[in-house]
């Protein structure tokens, strides 16, 4: 797939992640009853303080972007998805006692079974870049979702390349 | 097993000595002859499975079946479907008609259609009145209940051009499972008629879906092969993916997101107890079972690399049969248990390849256009089912050696092909472009018999368990 199309939703994700101050995540060991959307669940915030730091709020307003995108079938971890990634290290590494865990996401255009293979594959291709960067790797936790969580809806191109991601969500 | 109050019956002559309770297997023996002369014993139904070609079934189309309602003796109460004999005997003959009009092969014609037939006429057939009708074949049956509620299902064949009765057969059920009379007889019916192995009588285990596309909920659930006595088995609280029946239907193994990641585990429908099938430190997905019901294959991904294992059905140490770098996934043994068919990425992109069951001799099979991924050993042995990925997703058959490909659907997304117990008919789950719902189809090897199953809600993920005994 042409780069510039896949660079396109993450622009987009950056935007949506820095508006999102209140955003809560749920941490996996919460998520399997029902799906929940990955950045863009608000919480309805009167305060006008900042984000408590440490928290997820915190994370998602430092970070360049929770998220990363891959091309169709492929795992690589791209000049951009690594400078999102360095500046999640980045934070990391300013709350050592936090702990992460790394959502991998297929697109719909697959099988089943081999989705949470790839996505499981994206997930540890992401956190193989955290841990060169010095990141514990005992402070990430992978999970693959497959093509079972999708955010964009469609059955296109924009949409698929938006669904294949790898999404670093901190354990609260 | 929850099969043992069936039984086929021995004699109706004799019916007092029919209480059979707890007789675990089928067992066989003629009802009463008809009147009508009994035709020649066709020739055994084959049991070298197809070679290479598909006969063309274009022909059978014309074939009429008559199927009218079952009479009975005397109308009493009953708990099967109905309220009492009389109705549950056309109920029984709508399931057969059902069955073999949806199997595409017939062009049967039901009990709401036909007129009714005394008791006395299913053994002396009105056969100048059904030539009259353009019959040329007549489904008749019978039903009784037993004081202690048991149900005898009587069922016979006739060819009504030759005035014959080709075949007859009789079964001792439980009202609550009156169904599986009448798919009993559709059985019956469908083999002697095509010489081909019967697969009414099984079931379906599969997911259910609801919800939007982004906040699915997909539970496990199970049905007959022709959607009745449906049942969902989880409550969806939990992503359910993948099941797979054990070959005995006592057990069901697939993937849950319970604890937060994919595990395989192994419900046991008696109990409603699961475990996981093995502790193993990563993901583990695409659970499959050995034909005899004594391994279970899986993946399992570690550090992003994933590898088939076996492991014990009870549980145990795995043994990992593959071991290359990328996503080798899925497995289906052939029949015998000799070998296993999976898919790897090794070569770049999805690709099936057989290995014998130890792991050994691995060799690539799939060298045509697109992708190949889910293969499916027919329960014949003799074709692959699988999905055909070349822009649209296809649900394709091939030999065992890769050979004589053949698309047999076309639509925007088929996937998960899985085989009727005689290895006729391949199920599969199509997605909606878009909107991401999912059903469950049917299609026959020769691509021209396509339909949707009747299922509650959405469905994917269809797994088909063997004949019932």
């Amino acid at each position: 797939m042409p780069k510039l199309t896949s660079k396109l939703p993450i622009l987009l994700l950056v935007g949506t992640s820095l508006s999102l101050a209140a955003c809560a995540k749920k941490p996996p060991k919460e998520l399997p009853p029902q799906p929940t959307a990955t950045s863009t669940t608000t919480e309805p915030s009167g305060q006008p303080v900042g984000p408590t730091p440490g928290s997820q709020a915190d994370f998602l307003a430092s970070v360049l972007a929770d998220t990363i995108h891959f091309d169709t079938d492929r795992y690589n971890v791209d000049t951009e998805s690594q400078g999102i990634l360095q500046s999640q290290a980045q934070w990391l590494s300013r709350y050592p006692g936090k702990m992460v865990t790394l959502e991998g996401h297929a697109d719909e255009r697959g099988t089943r079974d081999y989705n949470i293979a790839l996505g499981e594959r994206r997930a540890n291709a992401a956190k193989n870049y955290l841990v060169s960067l010095g990141v514990d790797a005992s402070r990430i936790t992978v999970v693959s979702y497959g093509k079972e969580r999708p955010i964009a809806l469609g059955s296109d191109e924009a949409s698929w390349a938006k669904n294949r991601r790898a999404v670093t969500v901190t354990v609260q | 097993m929850k099969t043992a109050k069936f039984a086929l019956l021995i004699g109706l002559a004799s019916l007092p000595s029919l209480a059979l309770p707890g007789l675990a297997f089928a067992q066989v023996q003629q009802l009463p002859a008809s009147s009508a002369s009994p035709a020649a014993q066709p020739a055994p139904a084959d049991a070298g499975g197809l070679t290479g070609s598909v006969t063309d079934e274009s022909e059978w189309q014309d074939l009429g079946i008559a199927i009218p309602a079952f009479p009975t003796d005397t109308s009493v109460a009953t708990a099967a479907e109905g309220g009492n004999t009389e109705a549950l005997g056309r109920n029984l003959a709508r399931v057969v008609y059902n069955d073999l009009k949806n199997n595409g092969l017939f062009k049967p014609v039901g009990p709401d259609a036909l007129p009714g037939i005394g008791f006395f006429q299913v053994t002396a057939p009105s056969f100048d009145f059904w030539r009259g009708r353009s019959a040329e074949m007549l489904v008749q049956g019978f039903v009784k209940a037993a004081p202690d509620g048991k149900l005898t299902v009587g069922c016979y064949l006739y060819d009504v051009a030759l005035g014959s009765e080709l075949i007859r057969q009789g079964y001792v059920v439980q009202p609550n499972e009156w169904r599986r009379a009448a798919h009993k007889c559709a059985d019956m019916v469908y083999s002697r008629l095509s010489g081909e192995n019967p697969f009414f009588d099984s079931k379906i285990a599969y997911i259910a879906e609801t919800g939007p596309k982004d906040h699915r909920r997909k539970q496990l659930a199970i049905m007959d092969s022709d959607g009745a006595n449906h049942r969902f088995i989880t409550n969806g609280q939990a992503t359910a993916l993948t099941p797979r029946y054990s070959p005995d239907y006592s057990k069901i193994v697939y993937l849950s997101y319970l604890n937060g990641y994919p595990r395989i585990y192994v419900y046991d429908i008696g109990s409603g107890q699961q475990r996981l099938v093995t502790e193993g430190k990563g993901p583990t997905f695409a659970p499959r079972w050995s034909p005899d019901g004594k391994f279970i294959l899986y993946s399992m991904a570690i550090g992003g690399n994933t590898d088939i294992y076996r492991v014990s059905a009870q549980g145990g140490p795995s043994t990992r049969l593959t071991n290359t770098p990328g996503i080798n996934v899925g497995g289906s043994y052939s029949p015998d248990g000799s070998r296993i068919v999976f898919e790897s990425d090794r070569s770049g992109s999805q690709q099936v390849y057989v290995m014998n069951a130890d792991g050994s001799n691995q060799r690539r099979i799939s060298f045509f256009g697109g992708r190949a991924a889910t293969p499916e050993w027919s329960p014949r042995g003799d074709q692959i089912a699988f999905t055909h990925i070349a822009g649209n997703f296809r649900i394709a058959v091939m030999d065992p050696n890769g050979q004589n490909v053949r698309d047999l659907t076309d639509s925007w997304q088929d996937e998960a092909p899985t085989w009727s117990p005689n290895g006729r008919i391949i199920q599969f789950f199509r997605t909606e472009r878009n909107s991401g719902k999912t059903g469950i189809w049917q299609v026959d090897l020769t691509g021209r018999n396509e339909r949707k199953l009747n299922t509650p809600v959405d469905a994917s993920d269809p797994a088909w368990g063997p004949v019932l005994p």
